[in-house]
């Protein structure tokens, strides 16, 4: 019996050490809670240098080979840091001035990314769906958070049950593999799926995993919840979701599919193309119809699921590359969209409704240009990186054979483009209602100014970031 | 031979419970039902020679997870009428839903049904199903151990955080103050010049 090697999962430790501790230093601290807020700010600085410090050039496979590093996992991670530190930044006056400022919204967040790390890592089919559970359940409960408020606890219903369903579909797909392959480990689960593409056994436990990565990830026609969930959500938990669960389900996916299922690649591609048409074509559309911010947000977020799920259904090094860059990307623009939600919001005042945006360039010209960068990001608008972004994953479809999907993957786009410039119109060219004011302190207006230029300077050199994606996924993954 | 026969009748019985859980519109009753089959599918375990699973599928579920649930069904007060509506309404619907997944299940039966079963192999001398669990439990499978402790802590601070709260307007004791007072805080001495008689 030989001590496994703990290299590579120290971050994870730390993480989970860290949360443990901030659980207990918020028994003792006051309302305002500072210190708990600069403590779990330091765990992530913590775990980013530790993950720097122990960095995988090549694939290590340890505790008993349920646990993987490689260079795509350390890139997943410092994603999912610095966007767990965006989201506690802009979180904290949001729900100081609602009272909802309690330690376990960030024992909750460290406990999720955990969660995000293990699905990141997860070499085995069990540590994947406990690191889903562990996001899954934080979740949930951050949702509910605002207990006063009775939608939100009606969305954190509606986000339960239908999770719940999506994790036992997923969890029965899981035993099916285990009774057709007779392992859990991913790579032992690849082999065997390579050898027998015949099996029907296979293809409807791919089925089952495939409804589960559908609901999590909130491609239609496993969609419904996601509209809910944004809108009755405090922000500062939408805004959790909306970005940091999406590397997780982008983790999830590349695991399952890219890594397990490759060698049934034919059958997942044609799942996956039908819903990534579906969550364009829906997304895009019924977005338009949206009166409120979080709402259009979350129709938008089908949409680039769908993007997304195009770069899979490429099914190839640049297909994948493709997906991750759109998948940092698509999190950076939702972090600076919903970050202007809240820099927006009062006390007792929610900002979420399309025409609290009227006016905006009247009281707040700087303010009103982030937006603007933000949603001609989103829509793919060059120079800006979303524009990139896209471009990356239609080559990709291209490159594999897909005109057709290339075509339609831009015509949706345009239809969707009208609903971001609906907000750019609406604060430029619209007169604010009543005399509102921007409050928010400035660490908050300098992230979210910088998040929101971070657009425009990727736009300019997007490079670096698509080479680092071409680092991570080498053309030896498939 | 006999092992067969043993499992057969315990697997209808399991099946019945379990279309009991679903099927009753007492609640009382698909609680019951539920303890049923857990104890059913425990014997199924212990007929596989997993014996710790089985006694501990009945002590875990059966002793304490189920007696809770059945205190909180027997607590709320349901009304059944309630329950009862739309069922018409969406029985096709799920008659139709049970329709398709009974046929996709009967085709992978079916289409496999001539396949050699895999025989279970026999397990060694003095084997102990304990020991073989605990030997992977904490080695092998170490990581996933911990991270299920993670998600049980999750699961008790979202609980507490979600139900424990401090109303403004509800009067409780604290005890703390109550042992700490002192004379002073209760009784103000005051002193007064005495009045003449008049």
């Amino acid at each position: 019996m030989n001590m496994p090697d703990f290299t590579h999962i120290w971050p994870e430790i730390f993480v989970a050490s860290m949360a443990c501790l901030v659980l207990i230093v918020d028994l003792y601290t006051d309302k305002r809670r500072e210190i708990v807020y600069w403590l779990s700010m330091l765990t992530l600085v913590g775990a980013a240098l530790i993950t720097l410090s122990v960095p995988a050039p090549v694939r290590t496979l340890s505790m008993s080979n349920t646990f993987v590093a490689e260079p795509l996992t350390d890139v997943l991670k410092m994603v999912a840091y610095a966007v767990v530190a965006l989201v506690f930044l802009y979180s904290r006056d949001y729900l100081r001035v609602r009272e909802l400022l309690k330690g376990e919204y960030f024992v909750l967040g460290l406990f999720g990314l955990l969660g995000i790390m293990v699905m990141i890592s997860a070499h085995n089919f069990i540590t994947l769906y406990l690191g889903l559970e562990l996001l899954s359940l934080s979740l949930y409960a951050m949702v509910a958070f605002d207990r006063e408020s009775s939608i939100s606890a009606e969305s954190a219903m509606k986000y339960f049950v239908l999770g719940a369903i999506a994790s036992g579909t997923l969890l029965y797909g899981m035993s099916l593999v285990y009774g057709a392959t007779g392992s859990l480990d991913l790579a032992v689960v690849a082999n065997s799926v390579s050898a027998n593409p015949e099996s029907m056994s296979l293809m409807i436990a791919l089925a089952f995993l495939l409804v589960g990565i559908a609901f999590k990830l909130g491609a239609v026609p496993f969609h419904m919840w996601l509209p809910d969930v944004y809108h009755g959500a405090p922000t500062s938990t939408t805004l959790y979701i909306g970005t940091a669960s999406k590397i997780a389900a982008f983790a999830l996916v590349i695991r399952l599919l890219a890594e397990g299922f490759i060698g049934l690649e034919t059958a997942w591609r044609d799942m996956l193309m039908v819903m990534a048409v579906l969550s364009l074509a829906i997304g895009n559309i019924v977005a338009i119809a949206q009166t409120n911010l979080k709402r259009m947000l979350a129709y938008s977020t089908i949409s680039h699921i769908g993007f997304i799920l195009l770069g899979f259904v490429a099914a190839d090094t640049q297909g994948f590359q493709a997906a991750l860059f759109y998948t940092i990307v698509y999190v950076l623009m939702a972090a600076g969209a919903f970050g202007m939600i809240i820099l927006l919001s009062r006390a007792g005042f929610e900002a979420d409704e399309l025409s609290d945006f009227k006016g905006l360039n009247q009281y707040s010209p700087w303010f009103a240009l982030i937006m603007l960068l933000l949603m001609f990001s989103m829509a793919g608008v060059p120079p800006l990186i979303g524009f990139y972004a896209k471009l990356a994953v239609i080559s990709a479809v291209i490159n594999a054979g897909y005109i057709w999907l290339a075509i339609a993957a831009v015509v949706f786009s345009v239809i969707g483009a009208f609903y971001y410039l609906r907000v750019i119109k609406l604060m430029y060219f619209d007169a604010p209602e009543g005399t509102p004011s921007i409050d928010a302190a400035l660490g908050m207006r300098v992230v979210l100014s910088a998040n929101g230029l971070a657009m425009i300077a990727l736009g300019v050199f997007p490079g670096a970031l698509l080479a680092l994606c071409g680092l991570v996924i080498p053309v030896g993954l498939r | 031979m006999i092992e067969s026969g043993i499992f057969y009748i315990f697997a209808t019985t399991l099946v019945a419970a379990a279309i009991g859980v679903i099927t009753f519109r007492n609640p009382v009753y698909s609680a019951l039902c539920l303890v049923l089959s857990f104890v059913t599918s425990a014997v199924l375990w212990i007929l596989l020679e997993a014996e710790f699973l089985g006694i501990v599928l009945v002590l875990v579920y059966v002793g304490a997870v189920m007696v809770l649930f059945l205190f909180v069904v027997m607590m709320l007060d349901i009304n059944v009428e309630q329950m009862r509506e739309g069922f018409t309404r969406y029985a096709p619907l799920g008659v139709l839903v049970a329709l398709v997944v009974a046929f996709e299940i009967g085709y992978v039966v079916l289409r496999d049904a001539g396949a050699q079963p895999v025989k279970s192999p026999l397990p060694a001398e003095g084997y102990s199903n304990t020991e073989a669990l605990g030997a992977v439990l904490y080695t092998d499978y170490a990581y996933a151990f911990e991270l299920a402790a993670m998600i049980l802590l999750v699961a008790i601070v979202a609980a507490i955080s979600l139900t424990m709260r401090k109303r403004a307007q509800v009067k409780f004791q604290d005890i703390n103050k109550q042992v700490a007072t002192r004379a002073e805080d209760r009784v103000r001495l005051v002193t007064m010049k005495s009045e003449p008689r008049q």
